[in-house]
This record gives C-alpha cells, sequence and structure tokens, in this order.
C-alpha cells in the first residue's frame, strides 16, 4: 500500500477513503478491502485502485456476498478504480 | 473454549470452508436448506494456480477462468464470504507436515488440519456453533478416507464439533446433531470417487456455475513443482526457505548447476516480467536485442559456473542457431558481456530439476 500514492489519489475521488492495491494480486487487494471496511462507517465510500483485471469480478461478488453495495469502476490506464459503500448498520 | 450453544430464539450458526468447487457449495447448501446461518472461509495459501495466473497477467487469459471461486460461491449462495492469508504459519506447516506429503508436495492432511483449526478460531470469534467442510468420505486417497477424517477431528481442536454434511450419514453424529442443531436426517450419505451424487443435486438446487473438478488447482499436487519443491528442500536449510523462494518455483524451467547453485530461465514475456520482480541482489543474464529469456541465479556463480548459465541463457533466446552468442549477466550495477555457444539440449537435461 502506497500512503502518498493515496493522499494524492484522494484528491479526485469521491470516495471517503482510497486504498491503493496496485501491485498486489488477488485475493490480497480483497482481503485488504475487507479489513479496510471493518474500520469505515456504515455508508462510508471506499475507493479501490486495483491493475489486477480480475478484481472486476472479483470485488462485484465479493461485495453481493457480504451485502456491501457495489457502485462501480472506472479504468484509468492500468489501473481500475472501484468504488464500494459500506452497508449500513456496521461500524 | 468450545462453541458457544445458540440462544434460545437465534439461528444456528456455522463455519464453512469453502473453496467454491462443487462439494463446499453444496455442503453450504445442505446447511442453508436446514435454516442455519453459514459465514464462509475461504484460504488463501500462495499456492493457488489461479491466483498465480493472475500475478502473471496474461491478456489471453479470460478473467472469468481467474475469478475467485469461494467469492463467486459466497455470492451465488447470498453467504459472506472472508478470505484469510494463510501467512507465514502456513509455509512452515508445507516445509515440515507433520503427517507428511501426498504423491506430490502435497501435504494434505496437514493443510485440513490448519485451515479448520483456522475455521475454529473463527468459530468462537464469531459466535458461531460448529464447523464444516464439503468432505467427502473416500473421495480422496490421502485426506478423505475414514482414518485421515477421524484424525483430522481429533487434531483439529474442536472434537465433535466439526460436520460434513455430505458424507455425515457414514460418521458417527456430531454435537451439532445430537443438540438437534442439525437434523441429521437431512444430511447426505454421499462416499466415493463418483460425483453423480454431487452433479444430481446441483441440478436439483440450479447450481450451474462452479469449476469443473480437477485436482488440479493447488501447485503442491503438481508433478513439475513438487519436484522443484522437494530439490528446494535438498539443498537448502528448511528453516530459512523463504516464501519468495517457493513463489519463484512456480514459473520457468528449473535446473540445478550445482548444490548450492540454480537458476530459472523464464518461458515467455509474462514470466520475464514476473521474474524482474524478484532480481534484487541476484545474478540475472539475458541475450541483448533479441528475444530473449531472463535467466535469474540463486547462489554465488563463479566464471566457469556463469559461462554455463550464459550458454543455458543463448540456448532458450532467438539466436539460439548461431555458433556464438554475447551473452550479457548482470548483479546490481555490475555487468559483463559473455561469448558463448548455446548449450546443446543433451548437456542440458543432466541440470533439469
Amino acid at each position: 500500500m502506497d500512503l502518498t500514492r493515496e493522499r494524492q489519489k484522494a484528491r479526485s475521488s469521491p470516495a471517503d477513503e482510497i486504498l491503493d492495491t496496485v501491485g498486489l494480486y488477488c485475493p490480497i487487494p480483497i482481503i485488504r478491502t475487507a479489513e479496510r471496511m471493518k474500520r469505515l462507517a456504515g455508508g462510508a465510500v471506499l475507493e479501490v485502485i486495483s491493475d489486477d483485471r480480475v478484481i472486476l469480478i472479483d470485488m462485484p461478488a465479493w461485495c453481493r456476498s457480504t451485502g456491501n453495495a457495489f457502485l462501480g469502476s472506472r479504468q484509468e490506464g492500468e489501473e481500475f478504480r472501484l468504488l464500494v459503500r459500506k452497508k449500513e448498520g456496521h461500524a | 473454549m468450545m462453541a458457544t450453544p445458540p440462544e434460545r430464539s437465534a439461528r444456528v450458526r456455522a463455519v464453512g470452508l469453502l473453496s467454491g468447487g462443487l462439494d463446499s457449495t453444496l455442503a453450504a447448501r445442505v446447511l442453508l436448506e436446514q435454516g442455519i446461518e453459514v459465514l464462509g472461509l475461504n484460504y488463501s495459501t500462495g499456492f493457488c494456480m489461479n491466483d498465480h495466473r493472475r500475478a502473471l497477467g496474461r491478456s489471453e487469459d479470460d478473467p472469468r477462468r481467474l475469478r475467485n471461486e469461494g467469492l463467486r460461491a459466497g455470492s451465488d449462495l447470498g453467504i459472506p464470504i472472508e478470505i484469510l492469508d494463510a501467512g507465514e504459519a502456513y509455509l512452515k506447516m508445507v516445509l515440515n507436515p507433520k503427517h507428511g506429503y501426498g504423491k506430490r508436495a502435497n501435504p494434505c492432511i496437514d493443510c485440513r488440519i490448519f485451515m479448520i483449526h483456522g475455521a475454529a478460531d473463527y468459530m468462537r470469534e464469531h459466535g458461531a456453533q460448529f464447523v464444516f467442510t464439503g468432505e467427502v468420505l473416500n473421495q480422496r486417497p490421502m485426506s478423505q478416507h475414514m482414518r485421515s477424517l477421524r484424525l483430522v477431528e481429533k487434531e483439529c481442536g474442536i472434537p465433535g464439533y466439526l460436520l460434513r454434511p455430505l458424507s455425515a450419514q457414514h460418521l458417527p453424529p456430531t454435537v451439532p446433531e445430537q443438540r438437534g442443531w442439525v437434523d441429521r436426517d437431512r444430511l447426505l450419505a454421499i462416499c466415493g470417487r463418483s460425483r453423480k451424487e454431487q452433479i444430481a443435486l446441483s441440478r436439483t438446487w440450479r447450481i450451474e456455475d462452479y469449476p469443473q473438478p480437477s485436482g488440479g488447482c493447488c501447485f503442491l499436487a503438481d508433478e513439475s513443482f513438487a519436484r522443484r519443491f522437494h530439490d528446494k528442500k535438498e539443498h537448502s536449510d528448511v528453516e530459512n526457505i523463504r516464501r519468495e523462494e517457493l513463489i519463484l518455483l512456480k514459473v520457468g524451467r528449473h535446473f540445478r548447476l550445482a548444490p548450492a547453485l540454480k537458476i530459472i530461465v523464464a518461458r515467455d514475456e509474462s514470466e520475464n516480467n514476473f521474474l524482474s520482480r524478484f532480481v534484487d541482489s541476484r545474478w540475472r543474464f539475458e541475450v541483448p536485442d533479441t528475444g530473449s529469456p531472463i535467466t535469474l541465479v540463486e547462489g554465488e556463480p563463479d566464471l566457469e559456473m556463469r559461462r554455463l548459465i550464459a550458454a543455458i541463457t543463448a540456448r532458450y533466446s532467438d539466436r539460439r542457431s548461431e555458433p556464438l552468442v554475447e551473452v550479457s549477466g548482470r548483479r546490481a550495477e555490475h555487468e559483463e558481456r559473455l561469448v558463448v555457444s548455446p548449450l546443446a539440449d543433451q548437456a542440458l537435461e543432466a541440470y533439469r530439476i
């Protein structure tokens, strides 16, 4: 996780927090996402940045499985930016 | 501490190992049919072939075939899945399995015990009452015959609280069955290698999107990986083998040149890119300005060995048919050029792991 990159990217993100997983391959980005989501308040939005294209399949599946909301993704060059909203009622 | 009994009005909660294969999916479904709340655990061991294909990043690979099947199954079943990183403790187990290896480098019994131990911890942390798996009696030679199922149960730390829903009627009743948390009559009596019953059930429950059973998703059960793995153990201080060294066993062609010297020759561009991440302070060889593998060296080669490594690298380059090839050998800031003849295939075979 590159904190400097996360801070830079945060300026252009609609999310409450950013998680940079570039260079990591699934399932590690999903594991990190789950860890970070545990610290967020219900309703908060996390943006996950990844360069593993299979995350476009795994992240929606993880969201359906856990009850969090997958809000969509967009591609910027080699990277994917995915938005996930934490379900309400889980601190 | 053993499992907590469910509150009088609360649903019974179970933790299951969910690989996403048909058996674990059906095991979860059998319990869901009884109104039991199911939490799924999926382990990331570092030896999953799909995960490795993802790390190689070959664009021709269909992303759907590389998905995490545990997540897919959790999504289809509507149950939460947590992926656990097996980490260094798993690595230690793989290098020193108490119950030994199967035919390859597969420590299946210890692996089950490891995962069920983790599931038992998760059960206690999440107020669940028992653990279940998709194991089927007599389906696999090493880990799923009666003796090993009992051994795993005995050593996993939760005797009586480990349920195998697919074969439960062949096994002694567990505590969840005895206490009526689970209806034993609605558990199954599947046994053996035939998958007819599982396939029939999958049709009944419209479970259609699952990976084909091949047993080929774990590097530890792969023949060529196992050769490299046992070679690594034979030529290393086992206690000091690092995770990175095992990761490198997954890629390329491997040659042992001396007891303390081996090389890895990439097979394509994606493996070149993969090996490039592990160069660090190692020697690396390649033929400049042509299609060439990266050759990564583990050990300290003298000049004679560096010439041999250069000759092997040249053999796998696009200039393999030329009599003399210039090869670059680099280590950190140091570079040398060696002019060698590509090694003949017959000579090469003596070194192949």
